[in-house]
Formats: C-alpha cells, structure tokens, sequence
C-alpha cells in the first residue's frame, strides 16, 4: 500500500493512463478527459483503477482539491507506485486529514481487477466484493 | 507493493529540517519530500541547484490553501526557482472577461508563491529566458513540457515534478535521488524510427507537434530515442515535440542522436543495448497522428490561439512575417468574430515590443495574453467553442479543460484561417 486506508467502492477500471488535469472535474467527481475511455463516469468515491496518469503536472492540484471538495475516488489503484496520485493523497493528510488509499499493483493484479464489480481494501488486501 | 521499506538515508540537514531547527515551513516541505521519498523507492536525498514551479496555476482553493499555509509559516525558496504560469495576467486581467473572486483567488496564490524569494517569470517555457539550467545540474522542475526540455534538449536532470511537490523541493533545496536524477535511468529504452520521412516535412513546424503526439503513447514514461531524423531541429520545434510528447504521454526525456546532448549517437542514447521496442514511423502514421489532433475540420472558428508553450521571440519573428507577408488585414467584416490571441510570458513579450516584432499583431487587431495560458484561466470564455492552434498540447487539452472542438494546423495555416474566420487548408510537404 502506498497510501494507507480502509475504503470499499465499486471499480471503475481502465488501461488508459490518465491526466486529472484536463481529465477530472473536481466540482462533480466526473472524468471529463474527451480521449479516455472513462469519459463522462462519476469517479467520487469508487476504486478507480488506472496504471497510471499521465501528461500534465497540475494532476495533482486537480486531485487534492477533489481531496478537498470530497469529490474524490475512495480508493485509488494503479499498476506499479504513481507518484502523482501518492503526492496527492499524502498533502490531502496533511492538509485536510483525508485523502483516498492509494494502492500499487502488479501486471497480474492490474488485469485481475478488470471484471471485479466492488472491491474493499481490507488490512492493506484488495478483496473482491460481488453484488 | 513497494516502496514501503522506508529506507531513505537522510542527511543531518535533512533531519534538521525535519526537527523543525529551520523553521516551520522547511518542516512540512521536508516531512512531504521524506515521505515521497519512500514512495518512490528512494535511498538518498540529494541537493538541487535550481527549482520551476507549477504549483503556481490556480485551479481551486486546495491549492491555494497549500500555497498560503506555506507562505503564512515564513517560506523562503533556498535555491533560485522560477515560476510557471498563473490563472491571470496580472496587470491586464481586466481587459478580459474574468470572474472577480476568481480573480482574486488567483492573485492571491500568485502573490503567495511571489512572497518565497521566487523569480517571477510567470512561464511554461522558462528554459529560453535567463535562468535557463546548464547541462548535469540537478534540478526540481514542474510543469510537463519544460521538463521535457530541460532533460532532453538541455541535459539538466529532472523528475517530472508534480505541483506540491515542486515546492516543497525549492524550500528546502533537496530532492529524492531517484529516476532521471541518476546516470543510469536515463539511457533510452525504446526507439522511434522515423522511415522515409522527406527532409521537406522534417524541416516544417507542424511536424514536430505531429511526432510528439505519435511519441507520447509509445514512450510510456521511459526515455525514447528517434532514429532517422534527416534535419537538425530548431530549438522552437524541439520545444513543440516535448510539450506534444508530454500531453499525449509522460514523455521526460526523449534523445536524438546527433542533435540532443546525450546522444551523439543512437548506440550512446541507448548506452550499448537493445531496445525493448523499436516503432517504425512513416508518412501514413504521421499523417494519421495529424488528423487525430483535429476535431473540428472545417468551417468557422472563435478563436486562433499560438503560444503553448509560451511563444518564443523568434516565433513572434515568424509570426511578423507571415502576417507581414498575408496583409495584416481580416479577408473581410464578417471574420472579426474570430479572435487571434498570442500567449507569451511578460519577457519576451516586452523584448518583441522593442523589437518592433509586435506590430502586425497589432496591426492585424490580435491580443496578447501573458502570464497564464488559455487552459489555465477563464479569461477566454464564450470565444473558445471552435479553436484553431499551431499547438498539439493546446489540441491535446482544448476539448477536455474548454469543451472546445479544435483545428491543429501550421502557423501560415493558423494565420490565413484568422484572416478568413474558418479553417483553411494549405498546400504543403503533407500532401
């Protein structure tokens, strides 16, 4: 675990990398990116499920002020540590006493995850939740 | 799940920072960098020489608050660090259509991060002014595509730093040792070979916002190699393929052999070994690369927007001349709906003034945006539904962040379609 946590939501999985700036409306929780395959789904409070961000270097203003409005994912997870994501959720700490948990996985992990419908993070473990 | 062995060896200024014996500000400056440096994996800290901060762009108040707890706890930058654009021209917001509380909270983290001893240079493209990094200097830049420059056209060495942590390095001079800080993460992986590409089209502008754009997928975040350019690029179209590679991916680094510092040859930009992958390029994946950044093909336009990155003094000279060489006139009334705006940073705006390069600009009743960027602030709203730009980032970003349909094209093409208020197609070496 990168960032710790105990958090459950449903998975919103894509092997898309994407760039929170240009890409997630804080206002709304909502992916906004026109060119990922996430395009028009709410965010705010599932396990989002990337490998990574990508691009721009505001994707973690975008992220802490989703951390603020609590607008953001509630668990975080993505193919190998994103830096990004992490630097986020460790200022949403320190900043505001919350942030989502943030998970790194490996190649296998990531593409299990694809079809999982919920998933809970429990004592650091990725759990599949069905239903 | 790595980066949990919390092995950081920190220094004893490290750990002096950390007891707060430099005060309150470097303390949580250094509390977030050690942190980020488990994340990363990271064994030591080392120091930086320099700083360019992005933290500066206004997107909501999370970002200010961060930005006025650190100037509030007494934060003073320990290294020189330059300051990326703003959500506001400062002295000329007024002229624009701005929400006044946006406004002011965006003057107001300006004035937090201009509070720290920082350089106020308000730019994307702080690599062509004066605090321009020298080759090896380890340096903590934000910002996506002047991080692309600095590495890959500069040899300075950077990570690509996220807004936050941009700061936090600049406060206390100190920065995880880790990726393209080290020798040995930044050999090239990968290779884009260019494949019968005419020395014609590899001279033009709109070429390299086209190759950055094919590269930013295929790199990944490795370090990229492209083999087979048949010209030596101009720092201007260097600057256009990193911001292009850096939208569409998170290109950091990318060497050319013969052209960029660290690789006088290919088998140098790869230090001896194989490539992992190596993508043959040619006319039709160029050409289909060029398409995918238009999605608005034809018809009228709003707006005609250069400068991501900021235009450069010898692109306002392009510029000059091509409106000198068009007639600095709109083709006729009904095209003036259609704006032609310029962002720059106030430096080289006020170099190009001096240098009568501004003129047709003026002439031809374009404006000049300084300090932000269209993507950045609100001062364009309501003219940004159909755009036109010589800029792949401002393609890239346009439809998401502006809800706006875009046209990509060259800067005679982006100019002509100014004067006629719709896009216009020219003949050229894409044919």
């Amino acid at each position: 675990m990168v960032v710790a946590g105990s958090a459950s939501g449903a998975v919103l999985y894509a092997t898309q990398p994407l760039s929170f700036w240009g890409g997630y409306d804080a206002a709304s929780g909502r992916v906004t990116d026109t060119h990922h395959p996430l395009a028009g789904a709410t965010a705010a409070g599932t396990a989002l499920v990337l490998p990574a961000t990508r691009g721009s270097s505001t994707t973690t203003a975008v992220l802490l002020e989703a951390i603020r409005r609590e607008t953001a994912p509630a668990v975080l997870v993505t193919r190998g540590v994103d830096a990004f994501l992490a630097l986020a959720c460790v200022v949403g700490q320190e900043m505001y006493g919350r942030s989502p948990a943030v998970v790194a996985v490996d190649d296998a992990a990531f593409e299990r995850l694809a079809d999982w419908p919920r998933l809970e993070l429990r004592d650091g473990t990725l759990v599949r939740v069905d239903g | 799940m790595s980066g949990e062995s919390g092995a950081v060896r920190l220094s004893a200024f490290d750990r002096a920072l950390l007891a707060g014996e430099e005060g309150e500000a470097p303390k949580l400056a250094m509390r977030i960098l050690a942190r980020m440096a488990e994340v990363r994996g990271a064994e030591a800290m080392l120091d930086i020489e320099a700083a360019h901060i992005d933290s500066t762009i206004y997107v909501g108040d999370a970002g200010l608050e961060f930005a006025e707890r650190l100037a509030g706890l007494g934060a003073r930058v320990r290294v020189p660090s330059t300051l990326n654009v703003s959500g506001l021209d400062e002295f000329h917001w007024q002229e624009w259509s701005v929400p006044p509380e946006w406004a002011e909270k965006s003057a107001r983290q300006m004035r937090a991060y201009d509070s720290m001893g920082t350089i106020p240079t308000w730019t994307c493209a702080p690599y062509q002014g004066r605090a321009t990094p020298r080759f090896g200097q380890q340096i903590a830049w934000g910002e996506s595509n002047a991080v692309a420059f600095a590495n890959s056209v500069l040899g300075a060495r950077t990570e690509r730093y996220p807004d936050l942590l941009d700061i936090c390095c600049a406060i206390t001079g100190r920065a995880p040792a880790v990726g393209l800080h080290l020798d040995e993460n930044r050999l090239a992986t990968r290779v884009l070979r260019l494949v019968d590409v005419p020395e014609e089209l590899a001279a033009a502008d709109d070429f390299y916002p086209v190759l950055g754009h094919l590269l930013g997928p295929f790199a990944e975040d490795d370090p990229v190699a492209i083999a087979g350019l048949p010209v030596v690029p101009e720092e201007d179209q260097l600057k256009a393929l990193g911001a292009a590679a850096a939208s569409s991916g998170a290109v950091a680094l990318f060497h050319i052999p013969g052209v960029t510092p660290e690789a006088p040859t290919l088998a140098d930009a790869l230090g001896g070994r194989e490539p992992v992958a190596v993508l043959d390029v040619g006319l039709p994946e160029l050409r289909a690369a060029r398409r995918e950044l238009t999605t608005h093909a034809e018809g009228a336009l709003d707006m005609v927007v250069l400068g991501s990155p900021h235009f450069s003094f010898a692109e306002f000279g392009k510029l000059a001349a091509v409106l000198r060489e068009r007639g600095h006139g709109r083709a006729s009334a009904e095209v003036e709906g259609c704006e032609l705006v310029v962002t720059t940073s106030r430096a080289v705006r006020d170099l190009a003034e001096r240098a009568g390069l501004l003129e047709p600009l003026h002439a031809f009743g374009g404006r000049l945006m300084v300090d932000t960027c269209v993507l950045a602030t609100p001062m364009a709203p309501g003219i940004t539904r159909r755009l036109m730009t010589n800029s792949a980032k401002y393609a890239w970003y346009s439809p998401g962040l502006l809800g706006a349909m875009v046209a990509f094209g060259s800067l005679a093409e982006c100019v002509e379609s100014a004067r006629r208020g719709r896009v216009v197609r020219e003949p050229g070496p894409w044919d």
